[in-house]
C-alpha cells in the first residue's frame, strides 16, 4: 500500500496511467464535493482547538466499514507535519488546493491508495472529498465519492438545509457542493484557431474554463480544465450529464481539426512533433514553459500515432517531475532557475533514453 | 485580441484612460500589465473568485446611488460574524449564516446558480422531509414513465407507495 510520504516521493498518481476512455484528449476526470459538519462554523473562522475538533471528527468516522469497503485503508497527516516541498508537490499531484500551501496550520488530508481518492480537512470547507480518474470517467468518479460521503455520513453531521441543500462556506458552492471537471488537452483547436469560439460557448453553458492548476492559473500545454460552475438548482447527475456531454462536444471537435491538420498539412504537423520529441531528447537547457510547450506537441502526435514508442503516462508524470518542488525532492537541494532549467532537461533526457 | 505591447500572448486586461480629455485605450496581456506598474498604473494582479463574489455582494446590497449600508454591528446569532466581514470576505462564517442574511444571499443566489432551490442528494440521515419529498418526486417520474408504457400494475405499486410517504410526510409535519 502506499503512503503519503509515498505519494510525495513518486509523482506517478493512478490516473496518470491513461487507461480511461478517450485519455487521448480526456487526461483526467475529477469530482469533488462539499461537505461542513452542522453546528460547527466554517474553518475560516475556527481557532486551533476547534479545528482540531473536526480533523477528529473526520478521524473517528473514518472508521468505518462502508467507507472501507470502497477504497481501503486511509492515511490522515496533517499538513503542518510535511516539508514545505512535500505540500507543493501535494499541489502539483492536484491533492491539496494551492490555497493551503501558505495557510497550512490547522489543516489535514486524508488519501486511499496512491491518492485516487483523497479529503481535504479544513480547506474552505470542513470537508472537500475527491476522486481522481484517467480519461473520462466522471460517472465513475462520482459513483466512487457518493458512497464515500455515505459512508462519513453514517457518522457525520453534515449542514444540510431542506431548501438550500449542503451548506458551503462559499456560496458560489452550496446545494450540491459538487464541482466535476474534466482537463482537456486541446492542440488541434488552438492550431486551427477556433479555441476562443469554442470555449467561449462552453462559458455560456454554465461551465467555467480554467487553467491547469485551477482557479486564477494560465492554460499551459494547451491543457484546460472545465468545470460545472452551477451547483443549486440540480442534481449531481444531472450537473454530470451536462460537463460530459459538453465534454464530448469539444472532443469531437478538436478531433475534427487534429483531422483536418494531419490531413492538409501533415508535414508542418509531423515536423512539430518530431521537433518537440528531438528537443526533450537532446536540450541541455529547457524551462518549464518550454518543456510543458513541447510535451503537448508530443502528446498531440501520440493521439495521431505519428509518433511511437511513448506513452502517455510518461507525460503525465513528467509534468509533475519537471515542476520545481519535485526537482527539489530530487536534487536534494535548491536550485536557481539556470541550474533548474539545466536539470530538468537532464531529467527529461533521461527518461527519454530509457 | 494579441497584446499591445508584446504582440504574442492574448490580451486580458483592457483599460482607458483619459488624459486632459485626450482618449487612450490599451489592450494588454497579465505579464506586460504588470510591467507597467512601476509607472503609476495599478493592476490587481488576478481577480480571485473570493473578491469578485465579494465585489456581487455589494452590488446587491445596493452600492452606489442604491446604496443601503451594512447594518452596523448585525452579526449572525450563532458564529458572530459581521455583515461587513462576510461581504467583504464573500465567505460566510457558518451554516445558520444561511437563514439568518437570507434576504440579502436570495438574489445573490440566483445570480450565481439561476436558481435557489436544492434538488440533489439529500442526506440519509440528516435529511429529515427533505429526503421524503425528494423520494416522492421520484416516484412520481417513475409513475409517469410506467403509465406512458401501460405498465399499470408498476404505476399501482408506485401510486400507493407515494401516498404512504405523502402520508408520512403530514406526520412529521404535524409534529415539526
Amino acid at each position: 500500500m502506499m503512503s503519503i510520504k509515498d505519494i510525495v516521493n513518486n509523482a506517478h498518481s493512478r490516473w496518470m496511467d491513461s487507461d480511461g476512455p478517450e485519455s487521448d484528449i480526456v487526461v483526467s476526470s475529477r469530482v469533488r464535493v462539499a461537505r461542513n459538519l452542522t453546528g460547527i462554523p466554517f474553518p475560516h473562522m475556527l481557532d486551533t482547538e476547534k479545528a482540531k475538533e473536526v480533523i477528529n471528527a473526520v478521524r473517528l468516522a473514518l472508521d468505518n466499514e462502508q467507507v472501507k469497503n470502497i477504497a481501503g485503508e486511509p492515511e490522515l497527516i496533517n499538513l503542518d507535519e510535511l516539508s514545505p516541498v512535500d505540500r507543493q508537490i501535494l499541489v502539483d499531484k492536484h491533492l491539496i488546493s494551492p490555497d493551503m500551501l501558505n495557510n497550512f496550520q490547522n489543516k489535514a488530508v486524508i488519501m486511499w491508495q496512491d491518492g485516487t481518492i483523497s479529503i481535504m480537512i479544513n480547506e474552505e470547507d470542513h470537508l472537500r472529498i475527491q476522486c481522481f480518474l484517467s480519461g473520462l470517467q466522471l460517472t465513475e468518479a462520482w459513483e466512487i465519492i457518493d458512497q464515500v460521503d455515505n459512508g462519513l455520513e453514517q457518522t457525520l453531521d453534515f449542514a444540510f438545509s431542506e431548501k438550500l441543500g449542503y451548506l458551503t462556506s462559499c456560496p458560489t458552492n452550496v446545494g450540491t457542493g459538487i464541482r466535476a471537471s474534466v482537463m482537456l488537452h486541446l492542440p488541434g483547436l488552438k492550431l486551427t484557431k477556433q479555441l476562443g469560439g469554442v470555449l467561449g460557448a462552453t462559458g455560456k453553458l454554465g461551465l467555467t474554463v480554467r487553467g491547469l492548476y485551477g482557479e486564477g492559473t494560465e492554460a499551459v500545454g494547451d491543457l484546460f480544465q472545465i468545470s460545472n460552475q452551477i451547483t443549486l438548482g440540480q442534481s449531481e447527475e444531472e450537473i454530470i450529464d451536462n460537463l460530459i456531454s459538453v465534454s464530448r462536444q469539444i472532443m469531437s471537435q478538436e478531433q475534427a481539426a487534429r483531422r483536418a491538420l494531419y490531413k492538409n498539412r501533415r508535414e508542418v504537423i509531423e515536423d512539430r512533433v518530431f521537433r518537440a520529441y528531438g528537443i526533450l531528447k537532446h536540450a541541455r537547457i529547457l524551462s518549464s514553459e518550454e518543456a510543458m510547450r513541447l510535451f503537448s506537441d508530443l502528446r498531440l502526435g501520440l493521439g495521431l500515432k505519428a509518433v511511437t514508442g511513448i506513452r502517455f503516462k510518461l507525460l503525465n508524470e513528467l509534468m509533475v517531475k519537471i515542476r520545481p518542488a519535485f526537482m527539489v525532492k530530487i536534487a536534494g537541494k535548491e536550485m536557481s532557475t539556470y541550474e533548474r532549467d539545466t536539470f530538468r532537461a537532464g531529467l527529461i533526457r533521461k527518461e527519454f533514453e530509457a | 485580441m494579441v497584446c499591445e505591447s508584446c504582440g504574442q500572448r492574448p490580451a486580458t486586461i483592457h483599460f482607458t484612460e483619459i488624459i486632459n480629455g485626450h482618449k487612450q485605450e490599451s489592450h494588454l496581456c497579465e505579464i506586460c500589465a504588470g510591467e507597467l506598474q512601476p509607472q503609476g498604473l495599478k493592476f490587481a494582479p488576478q481577480l480571485s473568485l473570493h473578491h469578485f463574489l465579494a465585489g456581487l455582494l455589494n452590488h446587491e446590497l445596493g452600492e452606489g446611488s442604491y446604496r443601503v449600508p451594512a447594518e452596523a454591528g448585525r452579526k449572525c446569532a450563532k458564529c458572530g460574524i459581521m455583515e461587513e466581514q462576510f461581504v467583504k470576505q464573500g465567505l460566510l462564517g457558518c451554516g445558520d449564516c444561511y437563514p439568518y442574511f437570507e434576504e440579502r444571499l436570495q438574489p445573490l443566489l440566483r445570480r450565481i446558480h439561476g436558481n435557489t432551490r436544492h434538488t440533489g442528494k439529500v442526506p440519509a440521515r440528516t435529511g429529515g422531509r427533505a429526503r421524503l419529498v425528494k423520494e416522492i418526486e421520484d416516484l412520481k417520474s417513475k409513475l409517469k414513465t410506467a403509465v406512458e408504457h401501460e405498465e399499470f400494475e408498476l404505476a399501482v405499486k408506485y401510486r400507493d407507495r407515494i401516498r404512504e410517504l405523502e402520508g408520512n410526510l403530514l406526520e412529521e409535519e404535524g409534529e415539526a
